[in-house]
């Protein structure tokens, strides 16, 4: 078990060094986020702009026009949120090299409570013209996402989280635009998750397994582009589609997937998610479980639909 | 060096041939342009590219005409042009889009944003070790955006002096006077308490811009230019109506009339 937060740390530490035009912001809470190893590492490509969000995504969008490759990171809720105007107007109407990094992405950040658990910002980044938007399911996938991150060219989003989650990758397991994984193979139905939902559906697809219900398990880290090549493979062997995010069903991987779908290969798609609802104070687990956000809840749904 | 007439004809024909635009704030600014587009900027216009000329980011988008007329005007592209403003493909977007036009040096419209970036910029330039400068103007109206503030906090902060701020104070905003919608006096003071050396200017006053702009300071510069909003038009002066609004054939000839 690792946190995907130090397999950014750990992909930032390797950018850093392998081009010296990337840049580090943070908004105070970089020992939080881990950057402190990156200002440790590269002083002078290192800035914390303190609590302003806003102003850190119009410096990154300066310092892309210089040029540079700039990281920003702080939590998801406020990366994505506070300074959508600027990452719209700014970063992606310009088409800037500027690659944000939200940090204690869905409900891992628990304790926090509602207020700081973004469930949203998949969405309102994902509808931004020229944005690519990668969501790593472990440390591994989240380090392989920043270092892929560099030969994108346009703004990029990386959502991780805080908490340990179980080890899927290998760590030389590359990350590519448009590309998921095909984990499992199986007739009855599908599975596409992303982010820290793709160990629960591994965990769903081996309950299910004992009862004799076979499932594939997809893995969209790139939510956008969507690979479109895996989501039709999966529509031709399976009726059902079962989604799984920590993130609100309206606007993210269930949207994703549904706006693809209901285009070119109708199926019946099934979201787990969070269903229009703000989070609370929790254990990360509690907060999941409350929220339907587990194996059994993914198990569910699958039997339920086969039932049907 | 072009003449703030010529400037002015041209923001007049181009949004009147537009049939819509921002009049009041264009013309406010012409001669901050002038002197920042042939006096201070180090710029190439055959080579819009140069990675160590001198920036300008407009943050008050809305004052587009008066940019691209001064582009042209300095030979990034032919003035033939400047009577496509707003039009469909034509380069000359609304609001300046930098890939849409040669010599933008950022995109704006969304008030607030200028400052920041201007402020990424410089700091890019500084640690790339380049002398160029940052030259951003804002909007007095503007600066009721609070990322203003954010900004004007950490430009001081990381000692960026290789940026110069200009305010286009001309004291109306879209729905009425400055001081009505929301006042920002006292403006200097605010801009000290944040750490910069402020200087203050008549904005239609060459000389007195030179004077400004030559101002010796080891903080970051802000120059507040006290300018007329639809300078040089009596029926635009110090009118919100003409924020944002097209002289139609007759207004046009009549304005053009009274133009120095």
């Amino acid at each position: 078990m690792r946190a995907t937060r130090e397999g950014y740390v750990q992909g930032l530490l390797e950018a850093g060094e392998i081009n010296e035009k990337v840049v580090v912001i943070d908004g105070d809470v970089s020992r939080s986020t881990g950057t402190t190893a990156f200002q440790k590492k590269f002083p002078e490509r290192f800035f914390n702009l303190g609590i302003a969000e806003q102003n850190m995504a119009e410096y990154c969008a300066g310092l892309a026009l210089a040029g540079f490759i700039p990281f920003y990171s702080t939590y998801a809720v406020f990366a994505a949120g506070r300074a959508w105007d600027q990452i719209r107007t700014s970063i992606c109407n310009m088409n800037l090299n500027v690659r944000i990094g939200g940090a204690h992405g869905g409900t891992s950040v628990g304790p926090d409570g509602a207020t700081h658990q973004a469930l949203e910002d998949i969405a309102i980044t994902r509808v931004l013209p020229n944005m690519t938007v990668l969501v790593p399911a472990d440390a591994n996938q989240t380090r392989q996402a920043v270092l892929a991150s560099l030969e994108i060219d346009g703004p990029v989003y990386i959502r991780y989280g805080r908490n340990p989650v179980p080890e899927m990758y290998d760590r030389n397991k590359s990350v590519v635009p448009g590309k998921g994984h095909l984990l499992k193979e199986g007739g009855h139905a599908s599975i596409i998750a992303a982010g820290a939902m793709l160990a629960p559906s591994l965990e769903a697809a081996r309950t299910l397994s004992k009862k004799g219900i076979d499932v594939s398990v997809a893995d969209m880290v790139s939510i956008k582009p969507l690979d479109t090549d895996l989501i039709q493979h999966l529509a031709t062997s399976s009726e059902v589609i079962i989604t799984a995010e920590d993130h609100q069903i309206a606007g993210g991987l269930f949207g994703a997937v549904s706006e693809y779908m209901s285009e070119h290969c109708p199926r019946r798609i099934i979201p787990v998610g969070v269903y229009n609802r703000f989070g609370c104070s929790g254990t990360p687990e509690e907060v999941m479980v409350h929220c339907g956000l587990t194996a059994e809840a993914i198990a569910g749904k699958v039997e339920e639909a086969l039932i049907k | 060096m072009v003449s703030p007439k010529v400037i002015r004809e041209d923001i007049l024909r181009m949004i009147h041939s537009a049939g819509s635009g921002h009049p009041g704030g264009s013309l406010s600014l012409v001669e901050i342009l002038i002197h920042l587009y042939w006096k201070e900027m180090r710029i190439d216009p055959d080579n819009p590219q140069w990675e160590d000329r001198d920036r300008l980011v407009l943050s008050k988008g809305h004052g587009a005409p008066a940019l691209y007329s001064i582009l042209a005007r300095k030979g990034f592209f032919s003035t033939d042009k400047l009577e496509t403003l707003r039009r469909f493909g034509s380069g000359l977007e609304g609001h300046p889009h930098m890939q849409s036009l040669p010599g933008l040096d950022c995109s704006t419209g969304s008030l607030g944003q200028g400052l920041g970036i201007a402020a990424g910029l410089a700091l890019g330039l500084t640690i790339r070790k380049s002398r160029a400068r940052v030259f951003c103007i804002l909007g007095d109206g503007e600066l009721q955006e609070g990322s203003i503030w954010e900004s004007a906090m950490s430009i001081p902060a990381l000692k960026q002096t290789n940026l110069i701020a200009i305010v286009d104070r001309n004291h109306v905003q879209l729905d009425d006077a400055v001081d009505k919608i929301m006042p920002l006096e006292p403006l200097a003071g605010k801009w000290k308490a944040f750490g910069w050396t402020v200087a203050t200017c008549d904005g239609h006053d060459r000389e007195d811009i030179e004077k400004a702009f030559s101002t010796v300071t080891d903080k970051p510069l802000v120059i507040i230019a006290e300018t007329v909003k639809g300078k040089g038009v009596s029926f635009m002066e110090n009118q919100a109506l003409w924020h944002g609004k097209a002289p139609d054939k007759e207004q046009l000839r009549k304005a053009l009339e009274e133009l120095e």
